[in-house]
């Protein structure tokens, strides 16, 4: 009788890529209710437009590369990757910035370097950054949060909201407008206690912008489920939000003019909490081992904090992510991990002199 | 290598050994001005002229250079030709030769005219160093061409503006807008776009290759029509 050897981890429910995929899908949820709730319909469309071109072009290469479609569509990475275009990009941005977007996601940085499991880059953030060094304008044009619509003005309902998007008709004065980072960063000569009187995104914010916090909240939410449901260590998300939560302390400076903003701002606007739990723990795309993740974390927490404060670009954890994407590598070979069974860190494959 | 014949140099100056989609040299210039169609054609022409030029002198004093000193002789020619073709644009197409700048003077580097100078024209008699440099200068021309025009049309929605930069006022209504005015993609003009608008090339030369090699190969075994005899015994070699 043979005695079948398994090594651990003894699991007892079977995880494949499509259950953790669909998981990301599910935890997504309220950060998109609270995008819906503030910003309109718009980031569903953008959603639905993106998961369209998404799964259709990855189909398509797919069956260009000779593999089997069923196979590799039914693990959820491509609509994964579109669901997090599509809540990445403005509500309400033309359809063919969308479909450009999650063109080049699919088809230039997943499956042009082999697919799931071979991309150096989060194909979600190569689509966002073309996209926004492409189509500066439509990229940077945000809807304006619900609690901020002037008086008798609610967001276009659906069927505008599709009409919007497909260029059909232009959306009312009023209804698109900056995002908070956006203002904050060019409010020149203000102090920040003066932007925050003058500026509604901030005057009637609860922690840090109107609508933003709520969304990030949301994202926040979501990334305490999948951390619960242990898709991911804690090391990247906490080794990010800390290093931009320490910078914005250490260069927070009172509030001058030359303030680059309050922690509670870069914490709970722009795409930090997205970023933290839903971008940089992409396994494909991120460091391996914990005290890797934990340099990758706060890399990508210091270029946030650094572009946002002294870059062109009021909001940068795409670009911060693509470039700890190329770190990565780099990364993971100075924190290789211990080997079982040896005392100080090195490969197993490594000469030793004795 | 006397016994080279004509089709043999324009096949592997234009197709199977291209500067740019095989021996992969020049990438720089390749890359940095083939943002529209009349710059990737300015330098284009210019490279050519001088990889022209180059290869015939460096032919007629293969046997005069040493070893020793081979290499510095041909880079004080490929200067000297980079020279004439920097006076000429600067004389005749002074906008032109603004617009690609450092390109011009950089020809003297590009690895495509000297690795032709070594590897060619200091080994074979001038005649066929001229064909060399033109076939080669023609397919470096050609794949600057298709990236100029696919980047020019995807980036900016254009086809062959600004022409009369090389061909005087004639040209200056030649400019084509397929997509309207507002159109402009700028990733394809920027230097990613020219990367991937390359490696795309690259990847269609490398199809049209393997199709033509299946092609061939389907010929060649076609099945052998009647009586075979079956060898048992013995070694098959």
């Amino acid at each position: 009788m043979a005695f079948k050897q398994i090594t651990s981890p003894h699991a007892h429910a079977a995880q494949n890529t499509a259950k953790v995929m669909q998981l990301v899908l599910w935890s997504t949820i309220p950060g998109l209710l609270a995008l819906s709730w503030h910003f309109g319909w718009g980031a569903l469309i953008n959603i639905l437009l993106a998961t369209i071109t998404a799964v259709l072009s990855e189909a398509l290469i797919i069956k260009l590369r000779k593999r089997s479609v069923r196979f590799y569509l039914s693990d959820y990475s491509a609509v994964v990757t579109a669901v997090l275009l599509g809540l990445a990009l403005p509500p309400l941005c033309p359809w063919w910035v969308v479909v450009t977007g999650s063109l080049f996601s699919i088809v230039i940085a997943k499956q042009l370097f082999g697919g799931l499991g071979y991309n150096p880059f989060n194909p979600a953030m190569v689509g966002y950054v073309v996209l926004l060094i492409s189509f500066p304008v439509q990229m940077t044009t945000w809807v304006t949060p619900l609690a901020l619509l002037p008086e008798g003005i609610s967001h276009p309902d659906i069927i505008e909201s599709f009409r919007i998007v497909l260029g059909v008709s232009i959306p009312v004065d009023g209804v698109t407008g900056a995002t908070p980072l956006d203002s904050f960063k060019y409010a020149l000569g203000l102090t920040a206690d003066q932007i925050y009187q003058q500026d509604p995104l901030f005057s009637r914010a609860k922690f840090a912008s109107v609508g933003w916090e709520w969304v990030n909240l949301g994202f926040l939410v979501g990334g305490i489920i999948m951390l619960a449901s242990r898709l991911f260590t804690w090391h990247g998300p906490v080794a990010m939000l800390a290093t931009l939560a320490l910078l914005s302390v250490i260069f927070w400076d009172g509030g001058s003019s030359q303030s680059p903003g309050s922690p509670l701002m870069h914490l709970l606007s722009g795409a930090s909490m997205m970023g933290a739990f839903f971008i940089l723990t992409d396994p494909v795309s991120s460091a391996v081992s914990n005290r890797g993740r934990l340099v990758y974390g706060a890399l990508i927490g210091f270029l946030v904090y650094i572009i946002r404060a002294w870059g062109n670009y009021p909001d940068a954890v795409a670009f911060a992510v693509l470039l700890a994407n190329f770190s990565a590598p780099l990364i993971d070979n100075y924190t290789l991990p211990r080997t079982y069974g040896h005392t100080d860190r090195r490969r197993a494959t490594e000469k030793v002199e004795d | 290598m006397s016994d080279i014949t004509f089709s043999e140099v324009s096949k592997s100056g234009l197709w199977t050994n291209n500067p740019a989609l095989v021996q992969l040299l020049g990438l720089c210039p390749l890359l940095a001005v083939t943002g529209t169609v009349v710059n990737a054609l300015g330098l284009g022409l210019a490279t050519m002229m001088v990889l022209v030029g180059s290869n015939i002198m460096v032919s007629l004093i293969r046997r005069h250079a040493s070893d020793a000193i081979r290499l510095p002789v041909f880079v004080i020619i490929i200067a000297t030709f980079v020279t004439c073709a920097e006076l000429l644009m600067k004389a005749f197409t002074y906008e032109l030769y603004q617009i690609l700048g450092i390109f011009i003077p950089l020809i003297v580097t590009n690895c495509a005219i000297l690795g032709r100078a070594e590897a060619f024209a200091s080994k074979n008699n001038v005649g066929m160093a001229a064909l060399d440099g033109s076939m080669m200068g023609l397919g470096f021309l050609l794949v600057l061409l298709a990236l100029g025009s696919i980047r020019e049309l995807l980036g900016q929605g254009t086809l062959l503006v600004d022409m009369h930069l090389l061909f005087g006022s004639i040209a200056s209504d030649w400019a084509v807008r397929p997509f309207g005015d507002n159109y402009s993609f700028l990733v394809i003009i920027l230097p990613p776009g020219a990367f991937l608008v390359m490696g795309f090339l690259i990847a269609m030369k490398n199809i049209i290759d393997e199709s033509l090699k299946q092609r061939a190969d389907a010929q060649k075994s076609a099945p052998v029509k009647g009586a075979k005899r079956i060898r048992t015994t013995g070694h098959i070699s």
